[in-house]
């Protein structure tokens, strides 16, 4: 014990020197509590607002809710383009991780082919970044439950409940409806150009032809808004509000899906156009273009061997020859020409001349059809037996100016303005035209030569279907020229209607006596001339006038039509209205490489006069309420 | 059919035999960062799997064990300190041969049906075995005493740093570090390791690879990597600055409940906490905080022997360095390192160090009369 003594003395010493290091390390600490909450009145008193603001930001966010689709009916209430709901299984490429393996694993589950794998590749590459995109459309149920099951093991793929585009008659009409698509790099410019851009988030679909395209911002509707809030994997925990989405407008067109069946119908294997207007409105009762497509084919995306397929078929099937074929007209051209003669006062309709069955203009002859010639003709003989030399003599006498400026007038070599994008000018040939289309002086020179093969719809001359459609309505309504159309009137949400009014182009100033001298000729086509054949025993009259368009020349040989391959065959058209006093419906039809006109344009006429006019089905022709059932989702697979 | 009367005798004789080597102030102040821990616990994890209950029972785990340390007198304590020590470094040698892998870090050691972290042991043993070692040359301390304290708690230190667990590397270099400032480390010597340590960084910064300085950037300024590091503060800073004053009350935070906290239940459970109470629930937990760490000191201070003064001074500047590193690294003002909270964080073994320190704390209290005597 009593060495312990001065250690404790000691200790004491130490005692205090440990106290003072502990009062040092309490203000140490209080320091740095004090510090601590510093920090917190920083964070929590002073810069609240803006923590606040992001932690809202963090919470909700803005999900776009896609309004419906508009729907198209015919003017008879039949569906052209509808929506379904279906279940889709998507991906989002920036969440899934090893896409590949992804694929591998879900395809264990739920059935991917490799078609499935194509089409996924190819919308990957023209995707928007952090869209999701479907692998497999149209699930069972039984393959939804099966997904869901799973659903844990796949981050970024989901299975959503999607609305689809629908064309319920398949390829009948497709190149008046259009289609719709995946919205691509391209369509997006064209948004953000609109200033449609708000409206279309969260949308993946856009019209890519057709009405579909031209009405889109129609058929789109207004996107609603719904506020979520998300948790930290961007996974919807509640909705906080939402705003409804308006759906698109539905638009109830001119077009009798009926009669554009029997058309198209019609055509058969051939090539070709038909347009049908009703002269007094403008209105397109048919808008045929053979062959067609399947408009449902690209909904989701086309296959790849289903676009090859369309792409590389030596028929292109996805041009639209009503709009974008330009043709020689051929003879359907000689009632125009023959009306600009009466109005110039270059010829009477009792003016004749005598055939020889050539036309010698400066020692070249211009040959006529018929050998021998046609003896006597008159203008309404020149119509009813489509002599060539009339017109050879006639387009010589008027000059090409005098002739290119009336048949403007008709609305040839200019747009239509009908509601598809993309339609072709065609060429209404001149001396202005022949100076700008070629670059050499020597080809630009006009040569009265040329004047004289305009005359019988041959030469530089090409339409589009189209317009030869519009311009046989003009001569059916007396003058008066409506813009073609293919929607009557367009529905809003709340069943407001919007009548597309019959748009006047222009009245041109023509003489009733010389309209009526044109008319009865061309009833004189149907009962007496080169339609007679296809028009005999019909329960109405009409008028019409056959064509048939060199698509390659032969010289100097006679023309066998049989003899040479089908491709270099000629055109054959034919334009028609009727009832002839009061006509209700306008056409023309062209078959390419159909040879003659008569032989092959004028009898599909005939099937859709019968139709429209008496509601006459061609025998082997489904019963008229056929297409009013509805038909199921297609079974693509 | 008891006597009426000797009834109440018996239960105050047993509750003061009971309550005997417990401090009250301390008991109450760490009752009240329970019940704040679990009704945090509650909120941070009722929306999946509620660990509330567990962390219940964990904790009432740990204040059996605090009881029961409480009545062993720091003499017999010390006995512990070598073959606990040597236990600690011995597991840490086998974690480092044959440990278990964890999202990158080997820290484990697999004994059949549980998994054990010897990291804990060592956040007591060091203080112990050094508070022990220190004590023992008490009389004769000399600058080699302190050299050997420095090498024992080194020894663990690099075990630990090398899994690497950096986090807890740092405590438990901490707690040896605070023993050995207790007990009496010349100011000349810390002053000078500090002026060493900061003409080294330089030279130690040009040595490393561009990755590593990169990571040690990202320590301090989380905004460089928004989505990899620095998303877990970015986030808790939302989360308590978005809590404002009052706060968005319990079970309400926005950021917890929907889950943009990370590890919300146990490391960053601190910014759930604060989301709901806002700066007023901030400033009571500090205040509890600073009572702890007071009485801590108090009990320090009056501690008779080097041996609990240095026990004492190093388990409460511990617990002040836990509470600081984490607040901090939650708040954005210091480095992420893995550091739980004091008895809000989930977890069964920090509670259970936490408790065992606290009975360690308890012992030198309610026993210094004793050793007076």
């Amino acid at each position: 014990m009593r060495l312990r003594r001065p250690l404790l003395r000691s200790t004491d010493s130490e005692h205090d020197r440990f106290r003072f290091r502990l009062a040092v390390s309490l203000a140490a600490v209080l320091l740095a509590f004090g510090v601590l909450l510093a920090r917190f009145v920083h964070l929590q008193l002073i810069q609240h607002d803006y923590f606040s603001t992001r932690a809202e930001d963090n919470r909700i966010s803005l999900a776009p809710v896609t309004p419906n689709r508009g729907v198209i009916v015919d003017r008879n209430g039949v569906v052209l383009a509808r929506n379904y709901s279906a279940y889709t299984l998507e991906i989002t490429p920036s969440k899934a991780g090893d896409l590949d393996a992804t694929i591998d694993a879900l395809s264990k589950i739920i059935d991917i082919q490799p078609k499935d794998r194509r089409r996924f590749r190819k919308l990957l590459e023209e995707s928007k970044t952090f869209e999701s995109l479907p692998i497999r459309t149209k699930l069972s149920d039984e393959e939804v439950a099966r997904f869901a099951a799973n659903r844990y093991r796949f981050p970024g793929v989901e299975v959503q409940a999607r609305l689809f585009r629908q064309y319920p008659l398949g390829p009948i009409a497709s190149h008046a409806l259009g289609y719709i698509g995946r919205i691509n790099k391209r369509d997006l410019e064209t948004i953000e150009a609109s200033e449609q851009a708000s409206n279309y988030k969260g949308a993946d679909h856009i019209g890519k032809t057709g009405l579909e395209q031209k009405y889109e911002f129609y058929l789109h509707g207004t996107t609603g808004y719904e506020q979520v809030e998300v948790d930290a994997g961007g996974r919807a925990v509640r909705s906080l509000a939402r705003t409804s989405p308006i759906q698109g407008s539905d638009l109830t067109l001119t077009l009798d899906s009926r009669l554009q069946e029997i058309a198209e119908k019609a055509f058969g294997e051939r090539r070709g156009a038909l347009v049908a207007i009703d002269p007094a409105s403008g209105g397109i009762l048919a808008l045929v273009s053979m062959p067609t497509y399947d408009p449902n084919l690209f909904v989701d995306g086309i296959r790849t061997d289903d676009w090859e397929q369309l792409n590389n078929s030596p028929d292109k099937p996805m041009v639209n020859r009503a709009l974008n074929g330009a043709y020689p007209p051929g003879s359907t051209f000689k009632p125009f020409l023959a009306l600009a003669a009466l109005e110039s006062g270059k010829r009477t309709a009792s003016q004749s001349i005598v055939d020889p069955g050539y036309f010698n203009f400066g020692g070249h002859l211009f040959r006529d059809d018929k050998k021998g010639g046609h003896g006597v003709v008159d203008m309404y003989k020149s119509i009813v037996e489509s002599c060539d030399t009339y017109y050879y003599m006639l387009a010589n006498d008027m000059g090409i100016d005098s002739i290119a400026r009336f048949m403007a007038q008709l609305g040839f070599g200019a747009r239509t303005g009908i509601d598809i994008e993309g339609e072709s000018i065609g060429v209404l040939p001149s001396p202005e035209w022949k100076k700008q289309r070629f670059k050499r002086p020597e080809q630009q020179k006009w040569f009265a030569g040329d004047t004289v093969s305009i005359g019988i719809g041959q030469g530089y001359n090409a339409y589009t279907p189209l317009q030869l459609a519009q311009a046989t309505a003009t001569l059916a309504n007396n003058g008066v020229m409506f813009r073609p159309h293919l929607v009557r009137y367009i529905t809003d949400s709340h069943g407001q209607k919007t009548l597309i009014e019959p748009e006047p182009v222009r009245t041109i100033p023509l003489k009733a006596q010389h309209i009526e001298t044109i008319k009865r000729a061309m009833v004189g086509v149907t009962r007496e001339g080169t339609g007679a054949r296809a028009f005999a025993g019909a329960e109405y009259v009409s008028g019409g006038k056959t064509g048939t368009a060199q698509v390659f020349s032969l010289k100097g040989e006679k023309y066998e039509g049989g003899k040479i391959k089908e491709r270099l065959r000629d055109h054959a058209l034919y334009i028609a209205f009727a009832p002839a006093d009061k006509p209700t419906i306008a056409l023309a039809v062209l078959v390419e490489n159909g040879g003659f006109g008569a032989q092959s344009a004028a009898p599909i006429a005939r099937l859709v006069l019968d139709y429209y006019l008496l509601g006459k089905t061609p025998k082997g022709a489904a019963p008229e309420d056929a297409t009013a059932v509805e038909a199921p989702p297609p079974e693509e697979e | 059919m008891h006597d009426p009367i000797r009834m109440p005798a018996v239960f105050f004789r047993l509750r003061a035999r009971l309550l005997e080597h417990i401090d009250m102030p301390l008991f109450l102040i760490v009752c009240a960062l329970m019940l704040c821990g679990l009704a945090t616990v509650y909120s941070a994890t009722y929306d999946a799997n509620n660990r509330a209950f567990a962390q219940l029972i964990n904790m009432l785990c740990g204040l059996a064990l605090m009881w029961g340390v409480a009545q062993v007198p720091p003499q017999k304590l010390m006995r512990f300190a070598v073959p606990l020590y040597v236990l600690g470094v011995v597991l840490l040698l086998l974690v480092f041969l044959l440990g278990v892998r964890v999202n990158g870090a080997q820290r484990w050691l697999s004994l059949g049906v549980v998994r054990i972290q010897p990291s804990e042991i060592l956040k007591i043993a060091v203080p112990l075995m050094l508070a022990w070692y220190l004590h023992k040359h008490e009389a004769t301390l000399r600058a080699r005493h302190f050299a050997g304290a420095a090498l024992l708690m080194l020894v663990p230190f690099a075990l630990i740093a090398k899994q690497p667990d950096l986090g807890t590397a740092i405590l438990v270099g901490a707690a040896g570090f605070y023993v050995i400032f207790f007990a009496g480390l010349p100011w000349k010597v810390m002053l000078g390791a500090v002026a060493a340590a900061a003409a080294a960084a330089p030279l130690l910064w040009s040595h490393l690879h561009d990755y590593q300085r990169r990571r040690i950037l990202t320590l301090f300024d989380p905004s460089t990597d928004p989505l990899g590091a620095g998303y877990h503060i970015i986030q808790s800073t939302i989360a308590i600055g978005s809590g404002g004053v009052v706060g968005k009350g319990w079970l309400e935070g926005t950021q917890t409940h929907l889950e943009f906290i990370p590890e919300r239940h146990t490391d960053f459970i601190f910014a759930v906490f604060s989301e709901e109470w806002g700066l007023l629930g901030n400033a009571f937990l500090l205040f509890l905080y600073t009572m702890l760490v007071a009485r801590g000191m108090m009990i320090a201070a009056n501690a008779p022997t080097l041996f609990s003064r240095a026990m004492a001074g190093s388990i409460t500047l511990s617990f002040f360095t836990y509470i600081f590193v984490n607040m901090g690294m939650v708040s954005g003002i210091l480095p992420v390192v893995g550091v739980p909270l004091p008895f809000i964080s989930y977890g069964g073994t920090a509670v259970v160090m936490l408790c065992l320190a606290l009975g360690i704390l308890m012992s030198i209290q309610t026993h210094r009369m004793l050793v007076k005597k």
